[in-house]
């Protein structure tokens, strides 16, 4: 049965799964390129940090399907809204763990850095990302797998994706549709986040060196 | 002036004075201490050096800069900034720690590396530390790297907060050591937060007593033990640690009797020997006619030599021994107690006799030392210094008030005894 589906759809499902990681991937990388220089923004005026974590919450509530259908009468129809609903979706975990990630490196490690000259850009960049890197990087490989698994649902406004085979498969009654556009997103999670998941390790500072923690 | 502040203010919101009025000068090269209870603002005045926080009013000064006018950067860039957590990078290697400051101030990388080999050599570490990474080392490793950092771009000013209070108390020594050479090897001036009255005394060039925001006294550690302002800077020390620094800040001229019994060598052995008996005394000093010391001469001598003729010249004894009445107790008390000597004459710089130091007055400052070790003991409090110091001098007291028949004896008063000059005195 999956040979015949592969026969009968095996072009559609290559090109579907490349529109969706298209969909996902740019998200994400908007929703990066946005939520952390945000977060370390929040980290510099804490008091508007509790307004604006809370505006994302906010945003994360709003049902996907009522998201992407508002997208509509602004944006159209299309990759373009669907990118932009995703987007907003993706910001939140990565806005707030790289707040609390910031926020979690030890403040003595922070007086030295300041104590010894650091501006605040190098301070940022030398000493608060790097360690807040393990936790930022857990908010994005979370939002990874929320924007793949939403990626879904944008066929529903046109703009293509996994989900053309879920929603033709419940048009039409067809289970090995359905079937067939489920298992590549969930896998296509996996993967992803399986990725993400390297890079995290790679990002994440050696505090220890080759001769292990003896001492 | 190195290093200025004057009329230094610092007020938190809610009006919360923190500092008030706070005037230093500071030279270069000295190790300023500064000591105080917590709240009692000598963080925060040290942390207004480096801009860390700024004063709401008042100005700092170094080499005759002001430093808000600087920027902030690069100031902190010339001062060595050491810490009470440590606060060395996790996520660098020891290497890179130490020539943080050298790498911010865009050093060749040669120069780093040589500096990092310096600096580790320097506080006494092995080169193969400079590949680890923080988590790896101890405490205490850690905190001398935190040291490195602080002065590997030759920073002239190195401010260190509370930096060895974390340590156990060997660990904290060794780098209360390692810091003291360093600074009197490279005459760089520190500013070192304690509230530790040993670490200061032990440290400091000066110490600044800070109690609620305001200095109450700025002064070497002799003459914080000495003279302490006020009851709070003498609770600050202790009671125990005044005592016990007794023998070391208590000159000879301030427990000596100043009135020896002394005659001018011309006298005759008549008049000696009816002012022995009229002061039921057993030994004379004998004085040149302007009170220089010359000798003694004690009843034996006397008698053997007794003739109506002759004159205390013509027999006293020059082999004396003597202390100048500026020497410290501590460094006296031994040498008088080993020598068995009942009483020791002191002289002035001139060689004038001024005042005779008892046996007993010197028995009563070991026993205060003693006295204290004993109450410390109990009360599991140490200062090994005393210790050491005051435990020989009590057995050499014990062991020889049995065989004082040698020991010179001497009474007191001298009053208007004539004078005439004779031979120089032996010591």
């Amino acid at each position: 049965m999956m040979i015949t589906f592969l026969q009968n759809f095996g072009g559609q499902l290559i090109f579907k799964t490349w529109q969706h990681l298209y969909i996902s991937g740019i998200s994400l990388f908007l929703g990066v390129i946005v939520a952390i220089p945000l977060g370390v923004l929040l980290t510099r005026f804490k008091k508007i940090a509790g307004i604006v974590i809370g505006l994302a919450s906010v945003l994360q509530t709003v049902p996907a399907m009522a998201l992407l259908a508002l997208m509509i009468p602004l944006f159209g129809i299309g990759a373009k809204p669907a990118i932009i609903a995703l987007f907003i979706y993706s910001l939140l975990p990565i806005l707030r763990n790289t707040y609390l990630g910031l926020e979690d490196v030890n403040p003595s490690v922070l007086d030295a850095a300041k104590g010894m000259g650091m501006s605040q850009l190098e301070s940022i960049r030398m000493v608060e990302l790097p360690l807040a890197a393990p936790v930022i990087m857990a908010g994005v490989r979370l939002s990874g797998t929320y924007v793949i698994a939403w990626a879904t649902l944008a066929s529903y406004i046109g703009a293509g994706g996994l989900g053309d085979f879920i929603f033709n498969g419940l048009n039409l009654y067809r289970g090995d549709l359905i079937l067939g556009g489920s298992i590549p997103v969930i896998i296509l999670a996996l993967v992803v986040d399986y990725l993400l998941g390297l890079l995290e390790k790679a990002l994440t500072p050696r505090v220890i060196g080759d001769e292990g923690g003896q001492n | 002036m190195f290093l200025s502040m004057s009329h230094l203010n610092k007020t938190y919101s809610g009006n919360k004075v923190a500092v008030e009025d706070f005037n230093l000068e500071i030279e270069k090269g000295e190790f300023i201490c500064f000591i105080g209870t917590s709240g009692s603002g000598k963080t925060t005045t040290m942390r207004m050096i480096n801009r860390m926080l700024n004063q709401t009013s008042g100005t700092i000064q170094i080499e005759g800069q002001d430093i808000s006018k600087m920027n902030p950067v690069q100031l902190r860039r010339r001062i060595g900034y050491v810490i009470q957590n440590i606060g060395l990078l996790p996520h660098m290697t020891i290497r890179d720690n130490i020539t943080l400051v050298p790498r911010l101030l865009k050093w060749s990388e040669d120069k780093r590396n040589q500096r990092a080999k310096e600096m580790i050599e320097m506080v006494e570490l092995p080169d193969s530390f400079l590949d680890r990474y923080p988590a790896e080392l101890s405490g205490g490793q850690q905190q001398r790297i935190g040291v490195a950092r602080a002065l590997a771009a030759d920073q002239d000013i190195i401010l260190m907060d509370e930096a060895f209070s974390a340590l156990d108390p060997v660990t904290r020594e060794m780098l209360q050591d390692l810091v003291k050479n360093l600074q009197q090897k490279s005459g760089k001036t520190f500013v070192f937060v304690t509230h530790d009255m040993d670490e200061a005394l032990k440290l400091a060039t000066r110490i600044v007593v800070m109690s609620h925001g305001k200095m109450v006294q700025v002064a070497t550690p002799e003459e914080i033990l000495r003279h302490p302002a006020n009851d709070f800077v003498e609770e600050l020390i202790g009671r125990d640690r005044l005592i016990q620094a007794k023998p070391s800040i208590t000159t000879v001229g301030q427990v000596m009797l100043k009135t020896p019994v002394a005659m001018v060598s011309s006298a005759t052995l008549v008049q000696a020997l009816k002012l022995m008996h009229d002061r039921r005394v057993d030994t004379l000093l004998v004085t040149d006619k302007e009170n220089h010391l010359r000798g003694f001469v004690d009843i034996e001598t006397l008698n053997d030599n007794y003739s109506p003729t002759k004159q205390l010249g013509d027999i006293f004894n020059e082999r004396i021994f003597y202390v100048n009445e500026n020497a410290v107790i501590r460094d006296t008390v031994d040498r008088i107690l080993k020598h068995g000597y009942k009483n020791v004459p002191v002289v002035d710089d001139d060689g004038k006799l001024v005042g005779i130091v008892t046996r007993a007055a010197l028995v009563d400052i070991v026993y205060d030392a003693l006295f204290v070790d004993d109450k410390l003991d109990s009360t599991g409090n140490d200062d090994q210094e005393t210790t050491g110091m005051t435990q020989p001098s009590a057995e050499s007291a014990t062991s020889q008030t049995a065989e004082s028949s040698q020991s010179q004896q001497t009474g007191a008063h001298a009053k208007g005894t004539a004078t005439s000059d004779e031979t120089k005195v032996g010591d």
